[in-house]
């Protein structure tokens, strides 16, 4: 590992990208070989969905290489187009009322800009009290206006929470990727790519644990299949990928263990809140398919990134004291 | 790539970053035949929606209906309606002496498929209203022509009328199988049929 540390940055990404498409390239071939297997509809249709999530992950992967290849502000604007697209799915979801036309207008088209303009500029201060003070505080105002007062805390709430995930969430994914370190100056495509991929593990994880331990559920009308059990585990084996990809983080080997599982068990937590959120929103699962709103569960697949991006940005940021 | 072409591809484009307009096809794939596509009619953006739910090739033989006194009262309006979709103006008064069906079967022996809202106005939310006679006697003079149901599902979330900004909200069109009218079938029969289908369509998944 010592080695690793010492190679150049180019080489180090070079090296990134390589291992990356190498180990999606050997799983999409070995996926192609099971394919020609002749199964049964239930192995079919897991395998079905196993392909859609592999080309997500293959998706992802493409744009973190131009993300890379074109640098930070094309990456921001990359960022600030899957918030937006976000956002959507999530405004599709709730039940908004004519008078919130102009506080929609307002997150889309002036919120979400201004949020991946100050990323951009790299004002860290006002990009942390931006949408939690002046725009919660906006947002009801311009909502007001629209005249119209049934349900009316339910329906901001229900606009600042989509703000506060999609955008203000997402968005400190480039704020990673911009946050200049100690040491560490232009290696912040590092960081993002350290993030997704232990949130990735996270997600994986437990997802495969909670299949073979079936514990009882902790809140059973959310998820049947969140245990503390499968969590844990979750969040264990992203603090060990974390700890494999310390070489390429300016974190001390056991400070790499602690923030991979930082990361990857508040990602976790994100998406079990995101189940009750579509619960609640009365869609039992997107499963990949498109429902008849055309969502297409972009939601589902960015938001333990939108939960764990801020988490682990200022445990990053407290962790150097900058 | 002419101008019109060009602004079109770009108006499809902000459609479907805006909506998604996602088109479903139940009962007919979208094939390049002579038909008449009726739906729901919620808002103004309802037409751009459908038009950009079809495939690109479909769409320079799709065409809309539009008033002519108000979508020729600006140069802007006429160019766009004109140019880009190429839309079927009817008049709104009637003269005694006139068919107001006339610029459509005019349209329609050239070979080109229309969008039509049979509600005559857009509604409020729920159910779509009762159809206006236009789509039987269509039916009646052209039945050869495919008939084809269609549901805008949310599209009233998007531009609420009285705004001019839609909000980004993920819409859809469902088209149907294929209606005809049936032999001696009575007027009132079949618009009502027709109108069933197409809130049928909202819930088909």
């Amino acid at each position: 590992m010592g080695a690793l540390r010492s190679l150049s940055v180019t080489q180090q990404v070079a090296l990134l990208f390589v291992v990356l498409f190498g180990l999606l390239s050997i799983v999409t071939i070995l996926a192609f070989t099971r394919s020609l297997r002749d199964r049964s509809d239930v192995q079919r249709s897991d395998h079905e969905q196993f392909k859609r999530d592999l080309r997500a992950v293959w998706v992802g992967a493409m744009l973190f290489w131009v993300a890379w290849v074109a640098g930070g502000i094309v990456s921001t604007l990359l960022f600030g187009l899957v918030s937006f697209l976000a956002l959507r799915e999530f405004v599709t979801l709730t039940h908004t009322r004519r008078g919130d036309h102009r506080s929609l207008l307002l997150a889309f088209f002036v919120v979400l800009p201004l949020q991946y303009a100050i990323v951009a500029t790299r004002e860290f201060n006002l990009f942390t009290v931006f949408i939690p003070v002046y725009v919660f505080l906006a947002i009801p105002v311009v909502s007001a206006f629209g005249n119209d007062p049934q349900r009316f805390l339910e329906r901001t709430a229900k606009i600042q929470w989509g703000i506060m995930v999609c955008v203000y969430g997402m968005s400190h994914a480039p704020a990673l990727l911009l946050l200049s370190l100690p040491d560490y100056a232009e290696r912040g495509a590092f960081m993002v790519l350290y993030l997704v991929a232990v949130v990735a593990v996270a997600q994986i994880a437990q997802e495969a644990a909670s299949r073979r331990l079936r514990r009882r559920p902790v809140a059973r009308a959310i998820s049947r299949t969140f245990s503390w059990r499968g969590w844990l585990i979750g969040g264990a084996a992203a603090a060990i990928a974390g700890g494999l990809l310390y070489w390429a983080t300016p974190f001390q080997p056991l400070a790499a263990l602690l923030m991979g599982f930082i990361a990857g068990a508040s990602g976790t937590l994100g998406e079990f809140v995101m189940k009750a959120l579509k619960r609640d929103a009365g869609v039992r699962s997107w499963g990949g398919k498109a429902s008849v709103t055309g969502a297409v569960g972009l939601l589902d697949r960015v938001a333990p990134l939108c939960f764990a991006a801020p988490v682990f940005f200022h445990s990053v940021r407290w962790y150097f004291g900058v | 790539m002419t101008l019109p072409e060009a602004a079109g591809l770009m108006l499809a484009g902000v459609a479907r970053l805006i909506t998604g307009a996602q088109g479903h096809w139940y009962g007919a794939p979208p094939k390049a035949e002579q038909r008449i596509y009726f739906a729901n009619h919620q808002s103004h953006f309802d037409w751009v929606l459908i038009w950009a739910a079809l495939p690109s090739d479909l769409r320079t033989v799709t065409r809309p209906i539009a008033a002519r006194d108000y979508w020729t009262s600006s140069t802007l309006k006429h160019w766009i309606t004109r140019e880009i979709f190429n839309a079927v103006y009817v008049s709104r008064e009637r003269s005694a002496d006139e068919d107001p069906l006339e610029p459509l079967t005019e349209a329609l022996r050239h070979g080109d498929s229309l969008v039509i809202f049979p509600e005559g106005t857009r509604g409020h939310t729920g159910d779509p209203a009762p159809f206006k006679a236009g789509l039987y006697h269509l039916a009646q003079a052209f039945p050869e022509v495919q008939l084809i149901p269609a549901w805008i599902d949310n599209v009233q979330r998007v531009m609420p009328k009285g705004e001019v900004v839609p909000v980004p909200i993920l819409c859809s069109v469902t088209f149907g199988a294929p209606l005809a009218l049936q032999a001696g079938e009575d007027k009132r029969a079949f618009l009502e049929r027709a109108r069933t289908a197409v809130i049928a369509l909202r819930s088909v998944h």
